[in-house]
């Protein structure tokens, strides 16, 4: 069974009344496909940053881009998009 | 406040108006578009204050009607048999996010073959939407039940939309006299809305977010205890506007016409019942004791009152103006598991499909068949 944080109340109409909740629901676990990006190949251009639908790519603060599998869904635009193949699919090993 | 001759279409635009919805989406399907055009001209002549969407589908209506209410704002719209089935998808995201909106629904037969007269298939075919459905006999209800319906639905105790139903043509269309409350009592029986929750950038919340299997249930079940609420909520505000506007029908839920020492009775929904009333009252006088109960109410479903209705009597048929085809009556299916622990003998008749006339003689007939002991059937 998929789950939730069952920490939710259960409001009327199910109204989520605190902003944020979604950081809640960690949907790495959907991932089947895994993006692995390669440092010493990547341009740091920020194209995957931009592209991932989730959010999931984050710049730390060495300015290096990263991956943050606790969101990141494995849909493979980041990989797709990448300039310079400095991002490669991986099958999800649980 | 003078009685005077109305359509019912318009008299429900007019009921709408002392409601004071703030947004009607609209989108015009006969036999329903009489109480929209009505409303398009209360905006355009300054006398209602609402902001009327032209949208370009009823699954837009529907969606529209949903967002304003979301926004905070009492809504209202209106369909009609395909029309109603264009806002499907919509219908169970309205009462999921148990939004208290309000649409009549000028029942019309679902195509195809494509027919624009009066059956019951649209609406009862949506009844597990989680809307709250109230059948009408006549324009006085109409009226007076648009305005019990915001009440209603908007109760913290209830928070669900509403339909309220009313006959294609044989309703809608007709003429006759009723009286439309004023202004001032509908203010002081139905309080300005006020919603439990609204979207609003000031304040952001979450409207409509996923629930993964481990929560969905509870919601689910949170939406049948709203309506098994409603029960209560539907006969308390049917006596309070009793006390205020001198008119209630039966208990808000059911009505009972000559029940009293009934040993056999109709059940039946809609302009129907008008016609069983006149057909009650002869078998009476040749010495039948027969009976008739309309339901108004079929979500949520009146099954104590009907237990309690039916006690005393022997033989019971329900007249359906729709079928569950493959099976039966869909009504008749509700009233028997209701009423599964009594003895009494109940049949089933199909009748008046696409705008067929339910006359005298139909129910004459299917009275006269239960009484006879003989089996239900379909009413040609």
């Amino acid at each position: 069974m998929a789950k939730s944080d069952n920490k939710l109340k259960f409001s009327t109409g199910a109204v989520i009344k605190e902003p944020g909740s979604t950081l809640k629901n960690k949907t790495g676990g959907w991932r089947a496909m895994r993006p692995v990006l390669d440092q010493s190949k990547c341009v740091k251009c920020g194209t995957c940053w931009m592209y991932c639908p989730e959010g999931a790519i984050k710049k730390d603060d060495k300015g290096n881009f990263v991956i943050d599998y606790d969101y990141c869904k494995g849909c493979g635009i980041c990989a797709n998009e990448c300039p310079v193949k400095a991002i490669r699919m991986e099958l999800e090993k649980k | 406040m003078p009685e005077i001759v109305v359509e019912a279409s318009r008299a429900i635009a007019l009921g709408v108006k002392l409601c004071k919805p703030k947004v009607i989406p609209m989108y015009p399907i006969t036999p329903q578009t009489h109480i929209v055009e009505a409303l398009a001209e209360m905006i355009n002549n300054g006398e209602l204050e609402a902001e009327m969407i032209h949208v370009e589908s009823e699954h837009s209506a529907c969606s529209a009607l949903l967002g304003a209410q979301a926004a905070g704002v009492r809504t209202f719209s209106a369909t009609s048999s395909q029309g109603l089935a264009l806002m499907y998808e919509i219908l169970p995201i309205v009462s999921g996010n148990r939004m208290p909106s309000v649409m009549a629904i000028a029942n019309r037969a679902l195509s195809a073959p494509i027919n624009i007269w009066n059956d019951h298939s649209d609406a009862v075919s949506a009844r597990d939407q989680g809307w709250i459905q109230l059948w009408v006999e006549s324009t006085q209800e109409a009226v007076d039940t648009v305005i019990q319906l915001y009440k209603i639905c908007e109760d913290h105790s209830v928070l669900l939309p509403g339909m309220l139903c009313l006959d294609g043509f044989t309703l809608s269309h007709v003429y006759e006299r009723a009286v439309v409350p004023e202004q001032e009592q509908v203010d002081e029986f139905l309080p300005e809305y006020k919603p439990y929750v609204k979207l609003d950038p000031e304040e952001p919340i979450t409207m409509g977010p996923i629930a993964f299997p481990d929560s969905f249930m509870e919601f689910k079940k949170m939406q049948q205890e709203a309506m098994l609420n409603a029960v209560e909520k539907i006969k308390e505000v049917n006596e309070e506007y009793a006390e205020q506007f001198g008119r209630s029908y039966g208990n808000g839920l059911i009505e009972l016409y000559q029940m009293e020492d009934a040993e056999h009775a109709l059940l039946g929904m809609g302009t129907l019942v008008g016609t069983a009333r006149v057909v009650v009252d002869e078998l009476r006088k040749e010495g039948h004791k027969v009976g008739l109960i309309k339901l108004r109410s079929l979500r949520p479903f009146p099954k104590e009152d009907l237990i309690k209705a039916t006690e005393n009597l022997q033989g019971l048929a329900v007249i359906d103006r729709h079928i569950s085809l493959g099976y039966e009556g869909p009504l008749f299916s509700d009233v028997r598991s209701a009423l599964f622990e009594s003895d009494l003998r109940i049949i089933n008749f199909i009748a008046g499909l696409g705008g067929r006339d339910i006359t005298q003689k139909h129910l004459r007939k299917a009275l006269l068949s239960l009484k006879e002991g003989k089996e239900g059937g379909w009413l040609l």
